[in-house]
């Protein structure tokens, strides 16, 4: 037996949290859609959608125990590291590219939100808020936050790009690109007033100007 | 012996196949007999049919023993059986010795109905292709139309992929595994130097050795070594022999020094004595020749478009010989076609003999694909 990944202990415990974000994505999706998730973890949001919207889906992972997971949830999953671009999909190749809370992950951000671009003809990408009130009342009290949506202590944290509703609004700006929905979630409530103060979920949804 | 996870003892039997095959180069082959073998049960609707494919050197003893004492299982023992990753209470298996062989199919050894003397140098150069239909005639015998899956490392896995190609209706699976789309220029040229050292050897007398009651070893022995040399990867070679000599001090001679010599020659040695060395250079012909490509102009995504099956692509990272890369450019023409593939990029120090070894993550992903079909 091989250990289960700590993540995957979140991931059941926070499963139906994480449903409610599954539904909000798949608002956006049209039944039967090519969909590519990048670091799509054991599947379980392609699963959804498959379910859910019969999509044709495809992930993209790089860490072996979740290669594995896919494969024996029955998903299309393609073994590589997002941080080398996406030169094995063509352009317009897709109908959505989603990159669900990996954002966060990732080194290569904006060469990878415009390679989404390229390929997908549209995107959808959700990232924990860093401006969240809690995250900021722990950065008040002198420590790195740690909560449902930022499970990690700084040492072992696998995230390394944090950034706040605010700044992913002005880096869409700053790359042309044109939001057509954004929705803000806190613990899998729709979050109306001061987005980026109240909501630990953000997601937006857009397409190549 | 009670190794439950055995298929245990196992009898090859034999096919004879009296409609003339035409090859892929026009030759046309009378007659031929193939030589199999089969673990599990095919069920009554006939739809649990695994076809294993073999690769270069390979036969169609891939699992069993032949004796209760028999040193050695068939090559690929660790992955099927019962219980195993390719399960055999599952799955109906079938292994085969492809033509040209030196295991029992019909193959340059064999003896030409049409002189009674051994083929030999006559023997038509077969491929891929050529095998695949000679396949599909075997399955035809136990009334299986379709397969399963397909099963193939290496030169196995461009025999996966050409089933897909040739019978796209026949082929619910493919699982390509340390395989390419094609050779590299490098790969031909290995290939090329492995045909040299056999042709050049003045006891291969043209390809018509049998009668001249020797066999060419110098060439083969060389075939082999230099074909071990590139199935492993150098940290590998690094970490078993490294540079440690036989006797623990140079001599100053050409005789085996260091124990990657010994190896090597242990390894020419055993080669030359068992395989025939006009099925080497054809299978390494069969190797060099294919490319489902060259149809449509080197547009990989284009020759697939007729493909239907279902893929499992595995690549190692270590193999250097059929590289990552080129499993993901079959991978990319799948995707081009949106067919349903999974690509698995497996970390393996053991270079292109990993697609053989009974690696735990390896063997875990092709039992969770295999449980997920039928």
């Amino acid at each position: 037996m091989t250990p289960v990944p700590v993540q995957a202990h979140i991931h059941f415990a926070e499963a139906a949290t994480e449903r409610r974000d599954f539904a909000a994505i798949a608002r956006w999706i049209k039944p039967g859609a090519k969909v590519l998730d990048l670091g799509c973890g054991d599947g379980s949001l392609l699963g959804y959608l498959r379910d859910a919207l019969n999509v044709r889906g495809y992930g993209v992972e790089k860490d072996d125990a979740n290669v594995l997971a896919c494969v024996k949830n029955g998903i299309n999953v393609i073994q590589m590291n997002l941080e080398e671009g996406l030169s094995g999909f063509e352009a317009n190749s897709f109908d959505v590219v989603i990159l669900s809370q990996t954002l966060q992950a990732v080194y290569q951000t904006e060469a990878i939100v415009l390679e989404m671009l390229r390929v997908g003809k549209e995107v959808i990408v959700t990232f924990p808020n860093f401006g969240y009130w809690k995250h900021r009342l722990n950065i008040l009290w002198g420590n790195m936050p740690v909560s449902k949506s930022l499970p990690y202590q700084w040492y072992d944290t696998p995230n390394v790009h944090m950034c706040t509703i605010h700044d992913f609004d002005a880096f869409c700006v700053g790359h042309g690109i044109q939001v057509s929905e954004r929705l803000v979630m806190a613990d899998g409530r729709e979050v109306g007033l001061l987005p980026n103060l109240f909501g630990n979920l953000a997601m937006y949804r857009f397409q190549a100007a | 012996m009670s190794d439950l996870s055995s298929v245990g003892i196992v009898i090859p039997q034999t096919a004879h196949f009296s409609e003339p095959l035409v090859l892929k180069s026009g030759a046309v082959l009378p007659a031929y007999d193939l030589v199999f073998e089969t673990y599990g049960q095919l069920n009554a609707d006939k739809s649990n049919a695994v076809l294993v494919c073999h690769a270069l050197s390979g036969t169609h003893h891939v699992a069993g023993r032949y004796s209760e004492d028999d040193k050695y299982p068939g090559w690929w023992d660790n992955i099927i059986g019962p219980g195993k990753p390719l399960d055999t209470n599952r799955f109906f298996v079938i292994g085969l010795n492809n033509l040209a062989g030196c295991h029992g199919s019909t193959g340059p050894s064999s003896i030409n109905p049409a002189t009674g003397k051994p083929w030999g140098s006559a023997f038509p150069i077969v491929t891929v292709e050529d095998w695949v239909v000679s396949q599909a005639r075997l399955a035809d015998t136990f009334g299986i139309k379709t397969f399963a899956a397909v099963v193939g490392g290496s030169l196995g896995g461009m025999q996966a992929l050409q089933w897909t190609l040739t019978y796209p209706d026949r082929v619910k699976n493919a699982l390509v595994i340390a395989a390419a789309p094609n050779l590299t220029a490098q790969n031909v040229a290995f290939n090329e130097v492995a045909r040299q050292a056999i042709i050049t050897d003045p006891e291969f007398h043209g390809g018509d050795f049998y009668e001249h009651g020797v066999v060419p070893r110098r060439g083969l022995r060389i075939a082999r070594m230099l074909g071990h040399i590139t199935y492993l990867s150098d940290d590998a070679m690094g970490a078993k022999f490294g540079r440690k000599l036989k006797s623990g001090e140079v001599k100053y001679s050409f005789d085996v020094e260091f124990e990657m010599e010994s190896y090597l020659r242990y390894q020419g040695d055993k080669f030359a004595g068992e395989f025939d060395a006009n099925t080497y250079l054809r299978m390494t012909r069969a190797l060099d020749y294919f490319d489902p490509s060259a149809e449509c102009g080197g547009d990989l995504s284009a020759a697939l478009s007729k493909v239907k099956a279902d893929f499992l692509v595995v690549s190692f990272t270590s193999d250097w010989r059929f590289s990552p890369a080129r499993s993901r450019e079959i991978v990319k023409a799948l995707l081009d076609n949106e067919l349903s593939v999974t690509y698995a990029e497996l970390t393996a120090v053991h270079g292109h003999d990993a697609f053989l070894m009974p690696d735990p993550h390896y063997h875990d992903i092709v039992r969770a694909y295999l449980e997920n079909i039928v």
